[in-house]
Parts: structure tokens; C-alpha cells; sequence
């Protein structure tokens, strides 16, 4: 079957491409775009690893349709801190303060759901500037993490808030 | 996994969208936020030919209210939308209770309330309070529209009343009477988060001297559609609110229900969770609509 020729607005490049109707937005990003910060686990909505944002909203790229992705704004990982895609500059590599503060706070293990949680702790930042802890355990309720018993994940999207909208 | 192969459809009108649905009739599949939808496919649950979106179809996310003909909740509206909407914070509370406790924050940010009601399923979060407030789905077949009231939308799991050249429009919640109050109770293993074991909506009416004047329940994930609680609703119709007419009403609810055993509860959990969530949700509700009566007294 035919495929259609779209053009999705990635981390703020407009990119044409040919998908099949059937490919889910994750599957464009991950194997046509080679953009692989966006996991795949569950690929049916439950674990959150395939985060990412649409119109500034989070959502499940696994759930999501890439052709209906068109004409929307989409930010994925890779996109949270432009200056990273630059891998070969690590010196002036710059990060998210939510990457970095998973970074400072130890609430990376394995790194699979890491990329979900980021892109969840950004759209409850972006709407709940100074969350509190059950604010923030509901807002990371989408994702699921099997190694660090989110509780340093908590402490990070804390830290981060913390850092973007200081309270004192 | 992939998803099946199909042809995508893209509407943007409703004529265009219901004739598309007549024209592939047995071989086409709706998808609204596609939360359910595209799982199915994904499990290959439903192997449509070819796969409509409602989102090109405008002005169906609107949410609007008049004193008159009350709420009017548009089927694209979101379950994120609905959650956070002021007017529906103000005017039916619980709706957006309901649709705070669907799924997580992802699938609220896709998913819409409709799709919730049409995917018909007896466990969805935002049957039970729609049902309670006598809700009303607004039907279109492109050239006409009907009104289905809600307790005759639902025919079975996964069934509902909707002809196949039909499209849901519009959800319309009638205004509350004076002294209402509307609960809304869920119970779930893992949280809200999860799928709801036992939930319940209840609205209540009090008379001015605090007796039930009206009162509908409704108790999903205990029979294959959201069932009305009607012995309970007949106990309490006329009597005054009391810890002991509530919780015979809950009892008289349980004797309603008939679930089965599944992953998510036994049946006797399921029969005993009746019975408290029942109570519970009539004991908020009358405490609303209590708090109306005091007001309307006062001014
Ligand atoms: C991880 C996960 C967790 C979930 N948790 C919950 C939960 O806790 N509680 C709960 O109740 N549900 C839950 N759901 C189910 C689902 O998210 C909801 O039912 C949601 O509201 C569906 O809305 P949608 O717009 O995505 O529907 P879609 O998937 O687009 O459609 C659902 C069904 O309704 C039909 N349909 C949709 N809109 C219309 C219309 N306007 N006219 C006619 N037919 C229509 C479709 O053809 C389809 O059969 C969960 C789903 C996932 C993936
Ligand atoms: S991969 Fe999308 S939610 Fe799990
Ligand atoms: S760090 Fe391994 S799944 Fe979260």
C-alpha cells in the first residue's frame, strides 16, 4: 500500500518523510528517524517509556499515529536540550535542568524509562511550576520505572522545580 | 507490535465522515483519541479495512453551558480537558472527578470522554456520574440528528446503541434540580490509575425537609453494561438520609449487582465493594445537595 508523504515539525525542524498510515509516531521517530531517546516498552499505553510531547502535551508516540502527528509540534527527548545533539562537544554540552537534576540526584539505573520520565516531569513542571510530593508521584503516574523505586525520581523533578521556579 | 494495515480516513465534515461510514459499512473502524482503538488494532482485536479519525471534523471539542439546556460536552473533548475545564468544575464537579480518575496523564492528554462512553466498556470512569446526572448522547447520521438518553445506550461490553452510519456528537448533561448533589466513587488495585473494579455514581435530591426526592445510581464493572441500582434507588425514594438508610441502600445495591470473578476482583469483592462505595458516594452526594438546601434557604 501506498505511502504518504507528511511533514512532521520534530524539536523544530520540519521534516518530510513517507509513512504508511498504520505507523505509530514512535515507529517513525525510532526506526525511520533513527531518533531512538524515545523507547518503546509496552507499546499499548501502559509504561509511559514512548513519552513524548504534542503541542506541548504529553502524550503515548506509541498510541499516536504518525500521519495525525502532522501539523502538530513535537518534542522528543533529543529535543529538550538542542545543544546535546551535539555529541562530539561534550564540553559544552548542555542539559535540561530535569536532566540534570536526574543526573545529580542518582535517579538514572538502567536508563529505559528514563527518557518517558523526563518528558512527563516536563509537562507536570510546565503546568504545576512548584509541585508538591503527591503532586509530583501523580504527575509520573504514567511511567513506569522497574529499577529505582522512583523515589530519586521524585527528588529530581523536586530538584528541578526547584531550580527552574525557586520558592525562596 | 505493528499495527495491522489499513486505509485512513479523514473526514472533515460530518456528512462527509457518516456517508464514509455507510459507504465501508463492516469494514471501517472510528477512532476519537484512539486509546482504545489503537490498542485493539495493536492486538489485532479488530482488523478494519479501513480506520476514520474524527479529529479533521471541527468544532466537535467544545464544551459549553447555558442555565436552560445545561452542559453540552462535544465529542473530541478531551478527558484532560474535561478534568480542567471551569465550567465543568463549576457546574458538574464530578464529571471532571470521573475524568481525573481515567488512566494516566498521558492517555487523558489523547483520549476523550466520548470515546470512553462509546467504547461501552461496564468498568469506563465516566459512565457512572453521566448516568446518575440522566445524561443525554447526541447521535448524528450526517442528515439527522437523536437524542438517546443514556439508559438506553448501553446494549452490552463493547455494544452500544449507536446505528453503524452514526456518529456521536455531543454529550448533554441536564442542569442539576435545586438541592442535587453527584458522586462519584471508584475503587481500583492500583490506584486510578488502574482500570476501576468497582465504581459508582450517585445523584440525590432532597426535599426541603432533607428526604430523598429523586435519587439515581448507577454501578459499573458488576454486570456487562453500567447497571442502575434500582432496589436501593426505590428504598431510599421518600426517606429521610440517615447513616442506616444508606447503608441499607448499599446493601439493597449489592443484591443488584451481578459481577463476575476476573484479574482485577472476585465477584464477592466486587459484591462487598458495592455495597461500601454505594454508601459512600449517596453519603457525598446528599451531603451536596444538603449544603444546596442550607444555600437556597439562606438567600
Ligand atoms: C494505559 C491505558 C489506561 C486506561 N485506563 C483507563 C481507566 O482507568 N478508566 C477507563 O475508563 N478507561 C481507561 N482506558 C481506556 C481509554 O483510555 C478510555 O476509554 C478513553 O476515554 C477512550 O477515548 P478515545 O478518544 O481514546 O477513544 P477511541 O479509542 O478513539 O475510541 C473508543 C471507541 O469508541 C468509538 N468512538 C469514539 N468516539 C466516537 C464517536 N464520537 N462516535 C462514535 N463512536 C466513537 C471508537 O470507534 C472506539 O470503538 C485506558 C486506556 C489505556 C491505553
Ligand atoms: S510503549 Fe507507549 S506506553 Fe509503553
Ligand atoms: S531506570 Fe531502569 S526502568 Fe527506570
Amino acid at each position: 500500500m501506498k505511502k504518504e508523504l507528511i511533514t512532521l515539525n520534530i524539536n523544530g525542524d520540519d521534516i518530510e518523510i513517507a509513512v504508511h498510515p498504520w505507523r505509530t509516531l514512535n515507529e517513525v521517530l525510532r526506526d525511520q528517524l533513527h531518533l531512538t531517546g524515545t523507547k518503546l516498552g509496552c507499546g499499548t499505553g501502559d509504561c509511559g517509556a514512548c513519552t513524548v510531547l504534542l503541542d506541548d502535551q504529553s502524550v503515548s508516540s506509541c498510541l499516536t499515529l504518525a500521519i495525525e502527528a502532522e501539523g502538530h509540534k513535537i518534542t522528543t527527548i533529543e529535543g529538550l536540550a538542542p545543544e546535546a545533539a551535539t555529541e562530539n562537544d561534550l564540553e559544552n554540552l548542555t542539559l535540561d535542568p530535569i536532566q540534570e537534576s536526574f543526573i545529580a540526584k542518582g535517579a538514572i539505573q538502567c536508563g529505559f524509562c528514563t527518557p518517558g520520565m523526563i518528558m512527563s516531569g516536563k509537562f507536570l513542571l510546565d503546568h504545576t511550576p512548584n509541585p508538591n510530593e503527591a503532586e509530583i508521584r501523580a504527575g509520573l503516574s504514567g511511567n513506569l520505572c522497574r529499577c529505582t523505586g522512583y523515589n530519586k525520581i521524585v527528588d529530581a523533578i523536586a530538584d528541578a522545580a526547584e531550580k527552574i521556579s525557586p520558592t525562596k | 507490535m505493528s499495527l495491522p494495515q489499513f486505509t485512513f480516513l479523514a473526514p472533515t465534515s460530518l456528512s462527509e465522515a457518516c456517508a464514509l461510514l455507510e459507504k465501508h459499512q463492516g469494514k471501517i473502524k472510528i477512532k476519537a483519541g484512539g486509546t482504545d482503538m489503537i490498542v485493539r488494532l495493536s492486538h489485532r482485536a479488530v482488523k478494519p479495512d479501513f480506520l476514520m479519525t474524527l479529529k479533521k471534523i471541527p468544532d466537535l471539542n467544545e464544551i459549553s453551558y447555558t442555565p436552560d439546556k445545561g452542559l453540552k460536552i462535544g465529542a473530541l473533548a478531551l478527558l484532560r480537558e474535561v478534568e480542567i475545564s471551569p465550567l465543568i468544575l463549576e457546574q458538574a464537579p464530578m464529571l471532571a472527578r470521573a475524568a481525573h480518575a481515567t488512566a494516566t496523564v498521558q492517555i487523558r492528554n489523547m483520549g476523550t470522554v466520548m470515546g470512553n462512553v462509546c467504547n461501552a466498556s461496564p468498568s469506563a470512569d465516566n459512565i457512572p456520574s453521566l448516568v446518575a446526572m440522566n445524561a443525554i448522547i447526541v447521535a448524528s447520521s450526517g442528515k439527522k440528528e437523536r437524542e438517546i438518553p443514556i439508559d438506553e445506550f448501553f446494549l452490552g461490553p463493547g455494544r452500544s446503541a449507536l446505528q453503524a452510519n452514526e456518529i456521536a456528537v455531543a454529550i448533554k448533561v441536564p442542569k442539576l434540580a435545586a438541592n442535587s448533589g453527584v458522586s462519584y466513587q471508584k475503587i481500583s488495585a492500583r490506584s486510578k490509575v488502574d482500570i476501576a473494579a468497582v465504581n459508582i455514581g450517585a445523584l440525590i435530591t432532597l426535599n426541603e425537609e432533607g428526604k430523598c426526592k429523586a435519587v439515581r445510581i448507577s454501578m459499573g464493572a458488576v454486570g456487562p453494561t453500567p447497571l442502575r441500582a434500582s432496589l436501593a434507588e426505590e428504598f431510599l425514594l421518600n426517606k429521610k438520609i440517615t447513616d442506616e438508610t444508606l447503608a441499607e441502600a448499599g446493601r439493597l445495591a449489592a443484591e443488584d449487582a451481578s459481577p463476575i470473578s476476573d484479574v482485577r476482583a472476585s465477584r464477592e469483592y466486587r459484591k462487598l465493594m458495592v455495597e461500601v462505595m454505594t454508601t459512600r458516594a449517596l453519603k457525598e452526594a446528599a451531603g451536596f445537595a444538603s449544603q444546596r438546601v442550607v444555600k437556597c434557604k439562606s438567600s
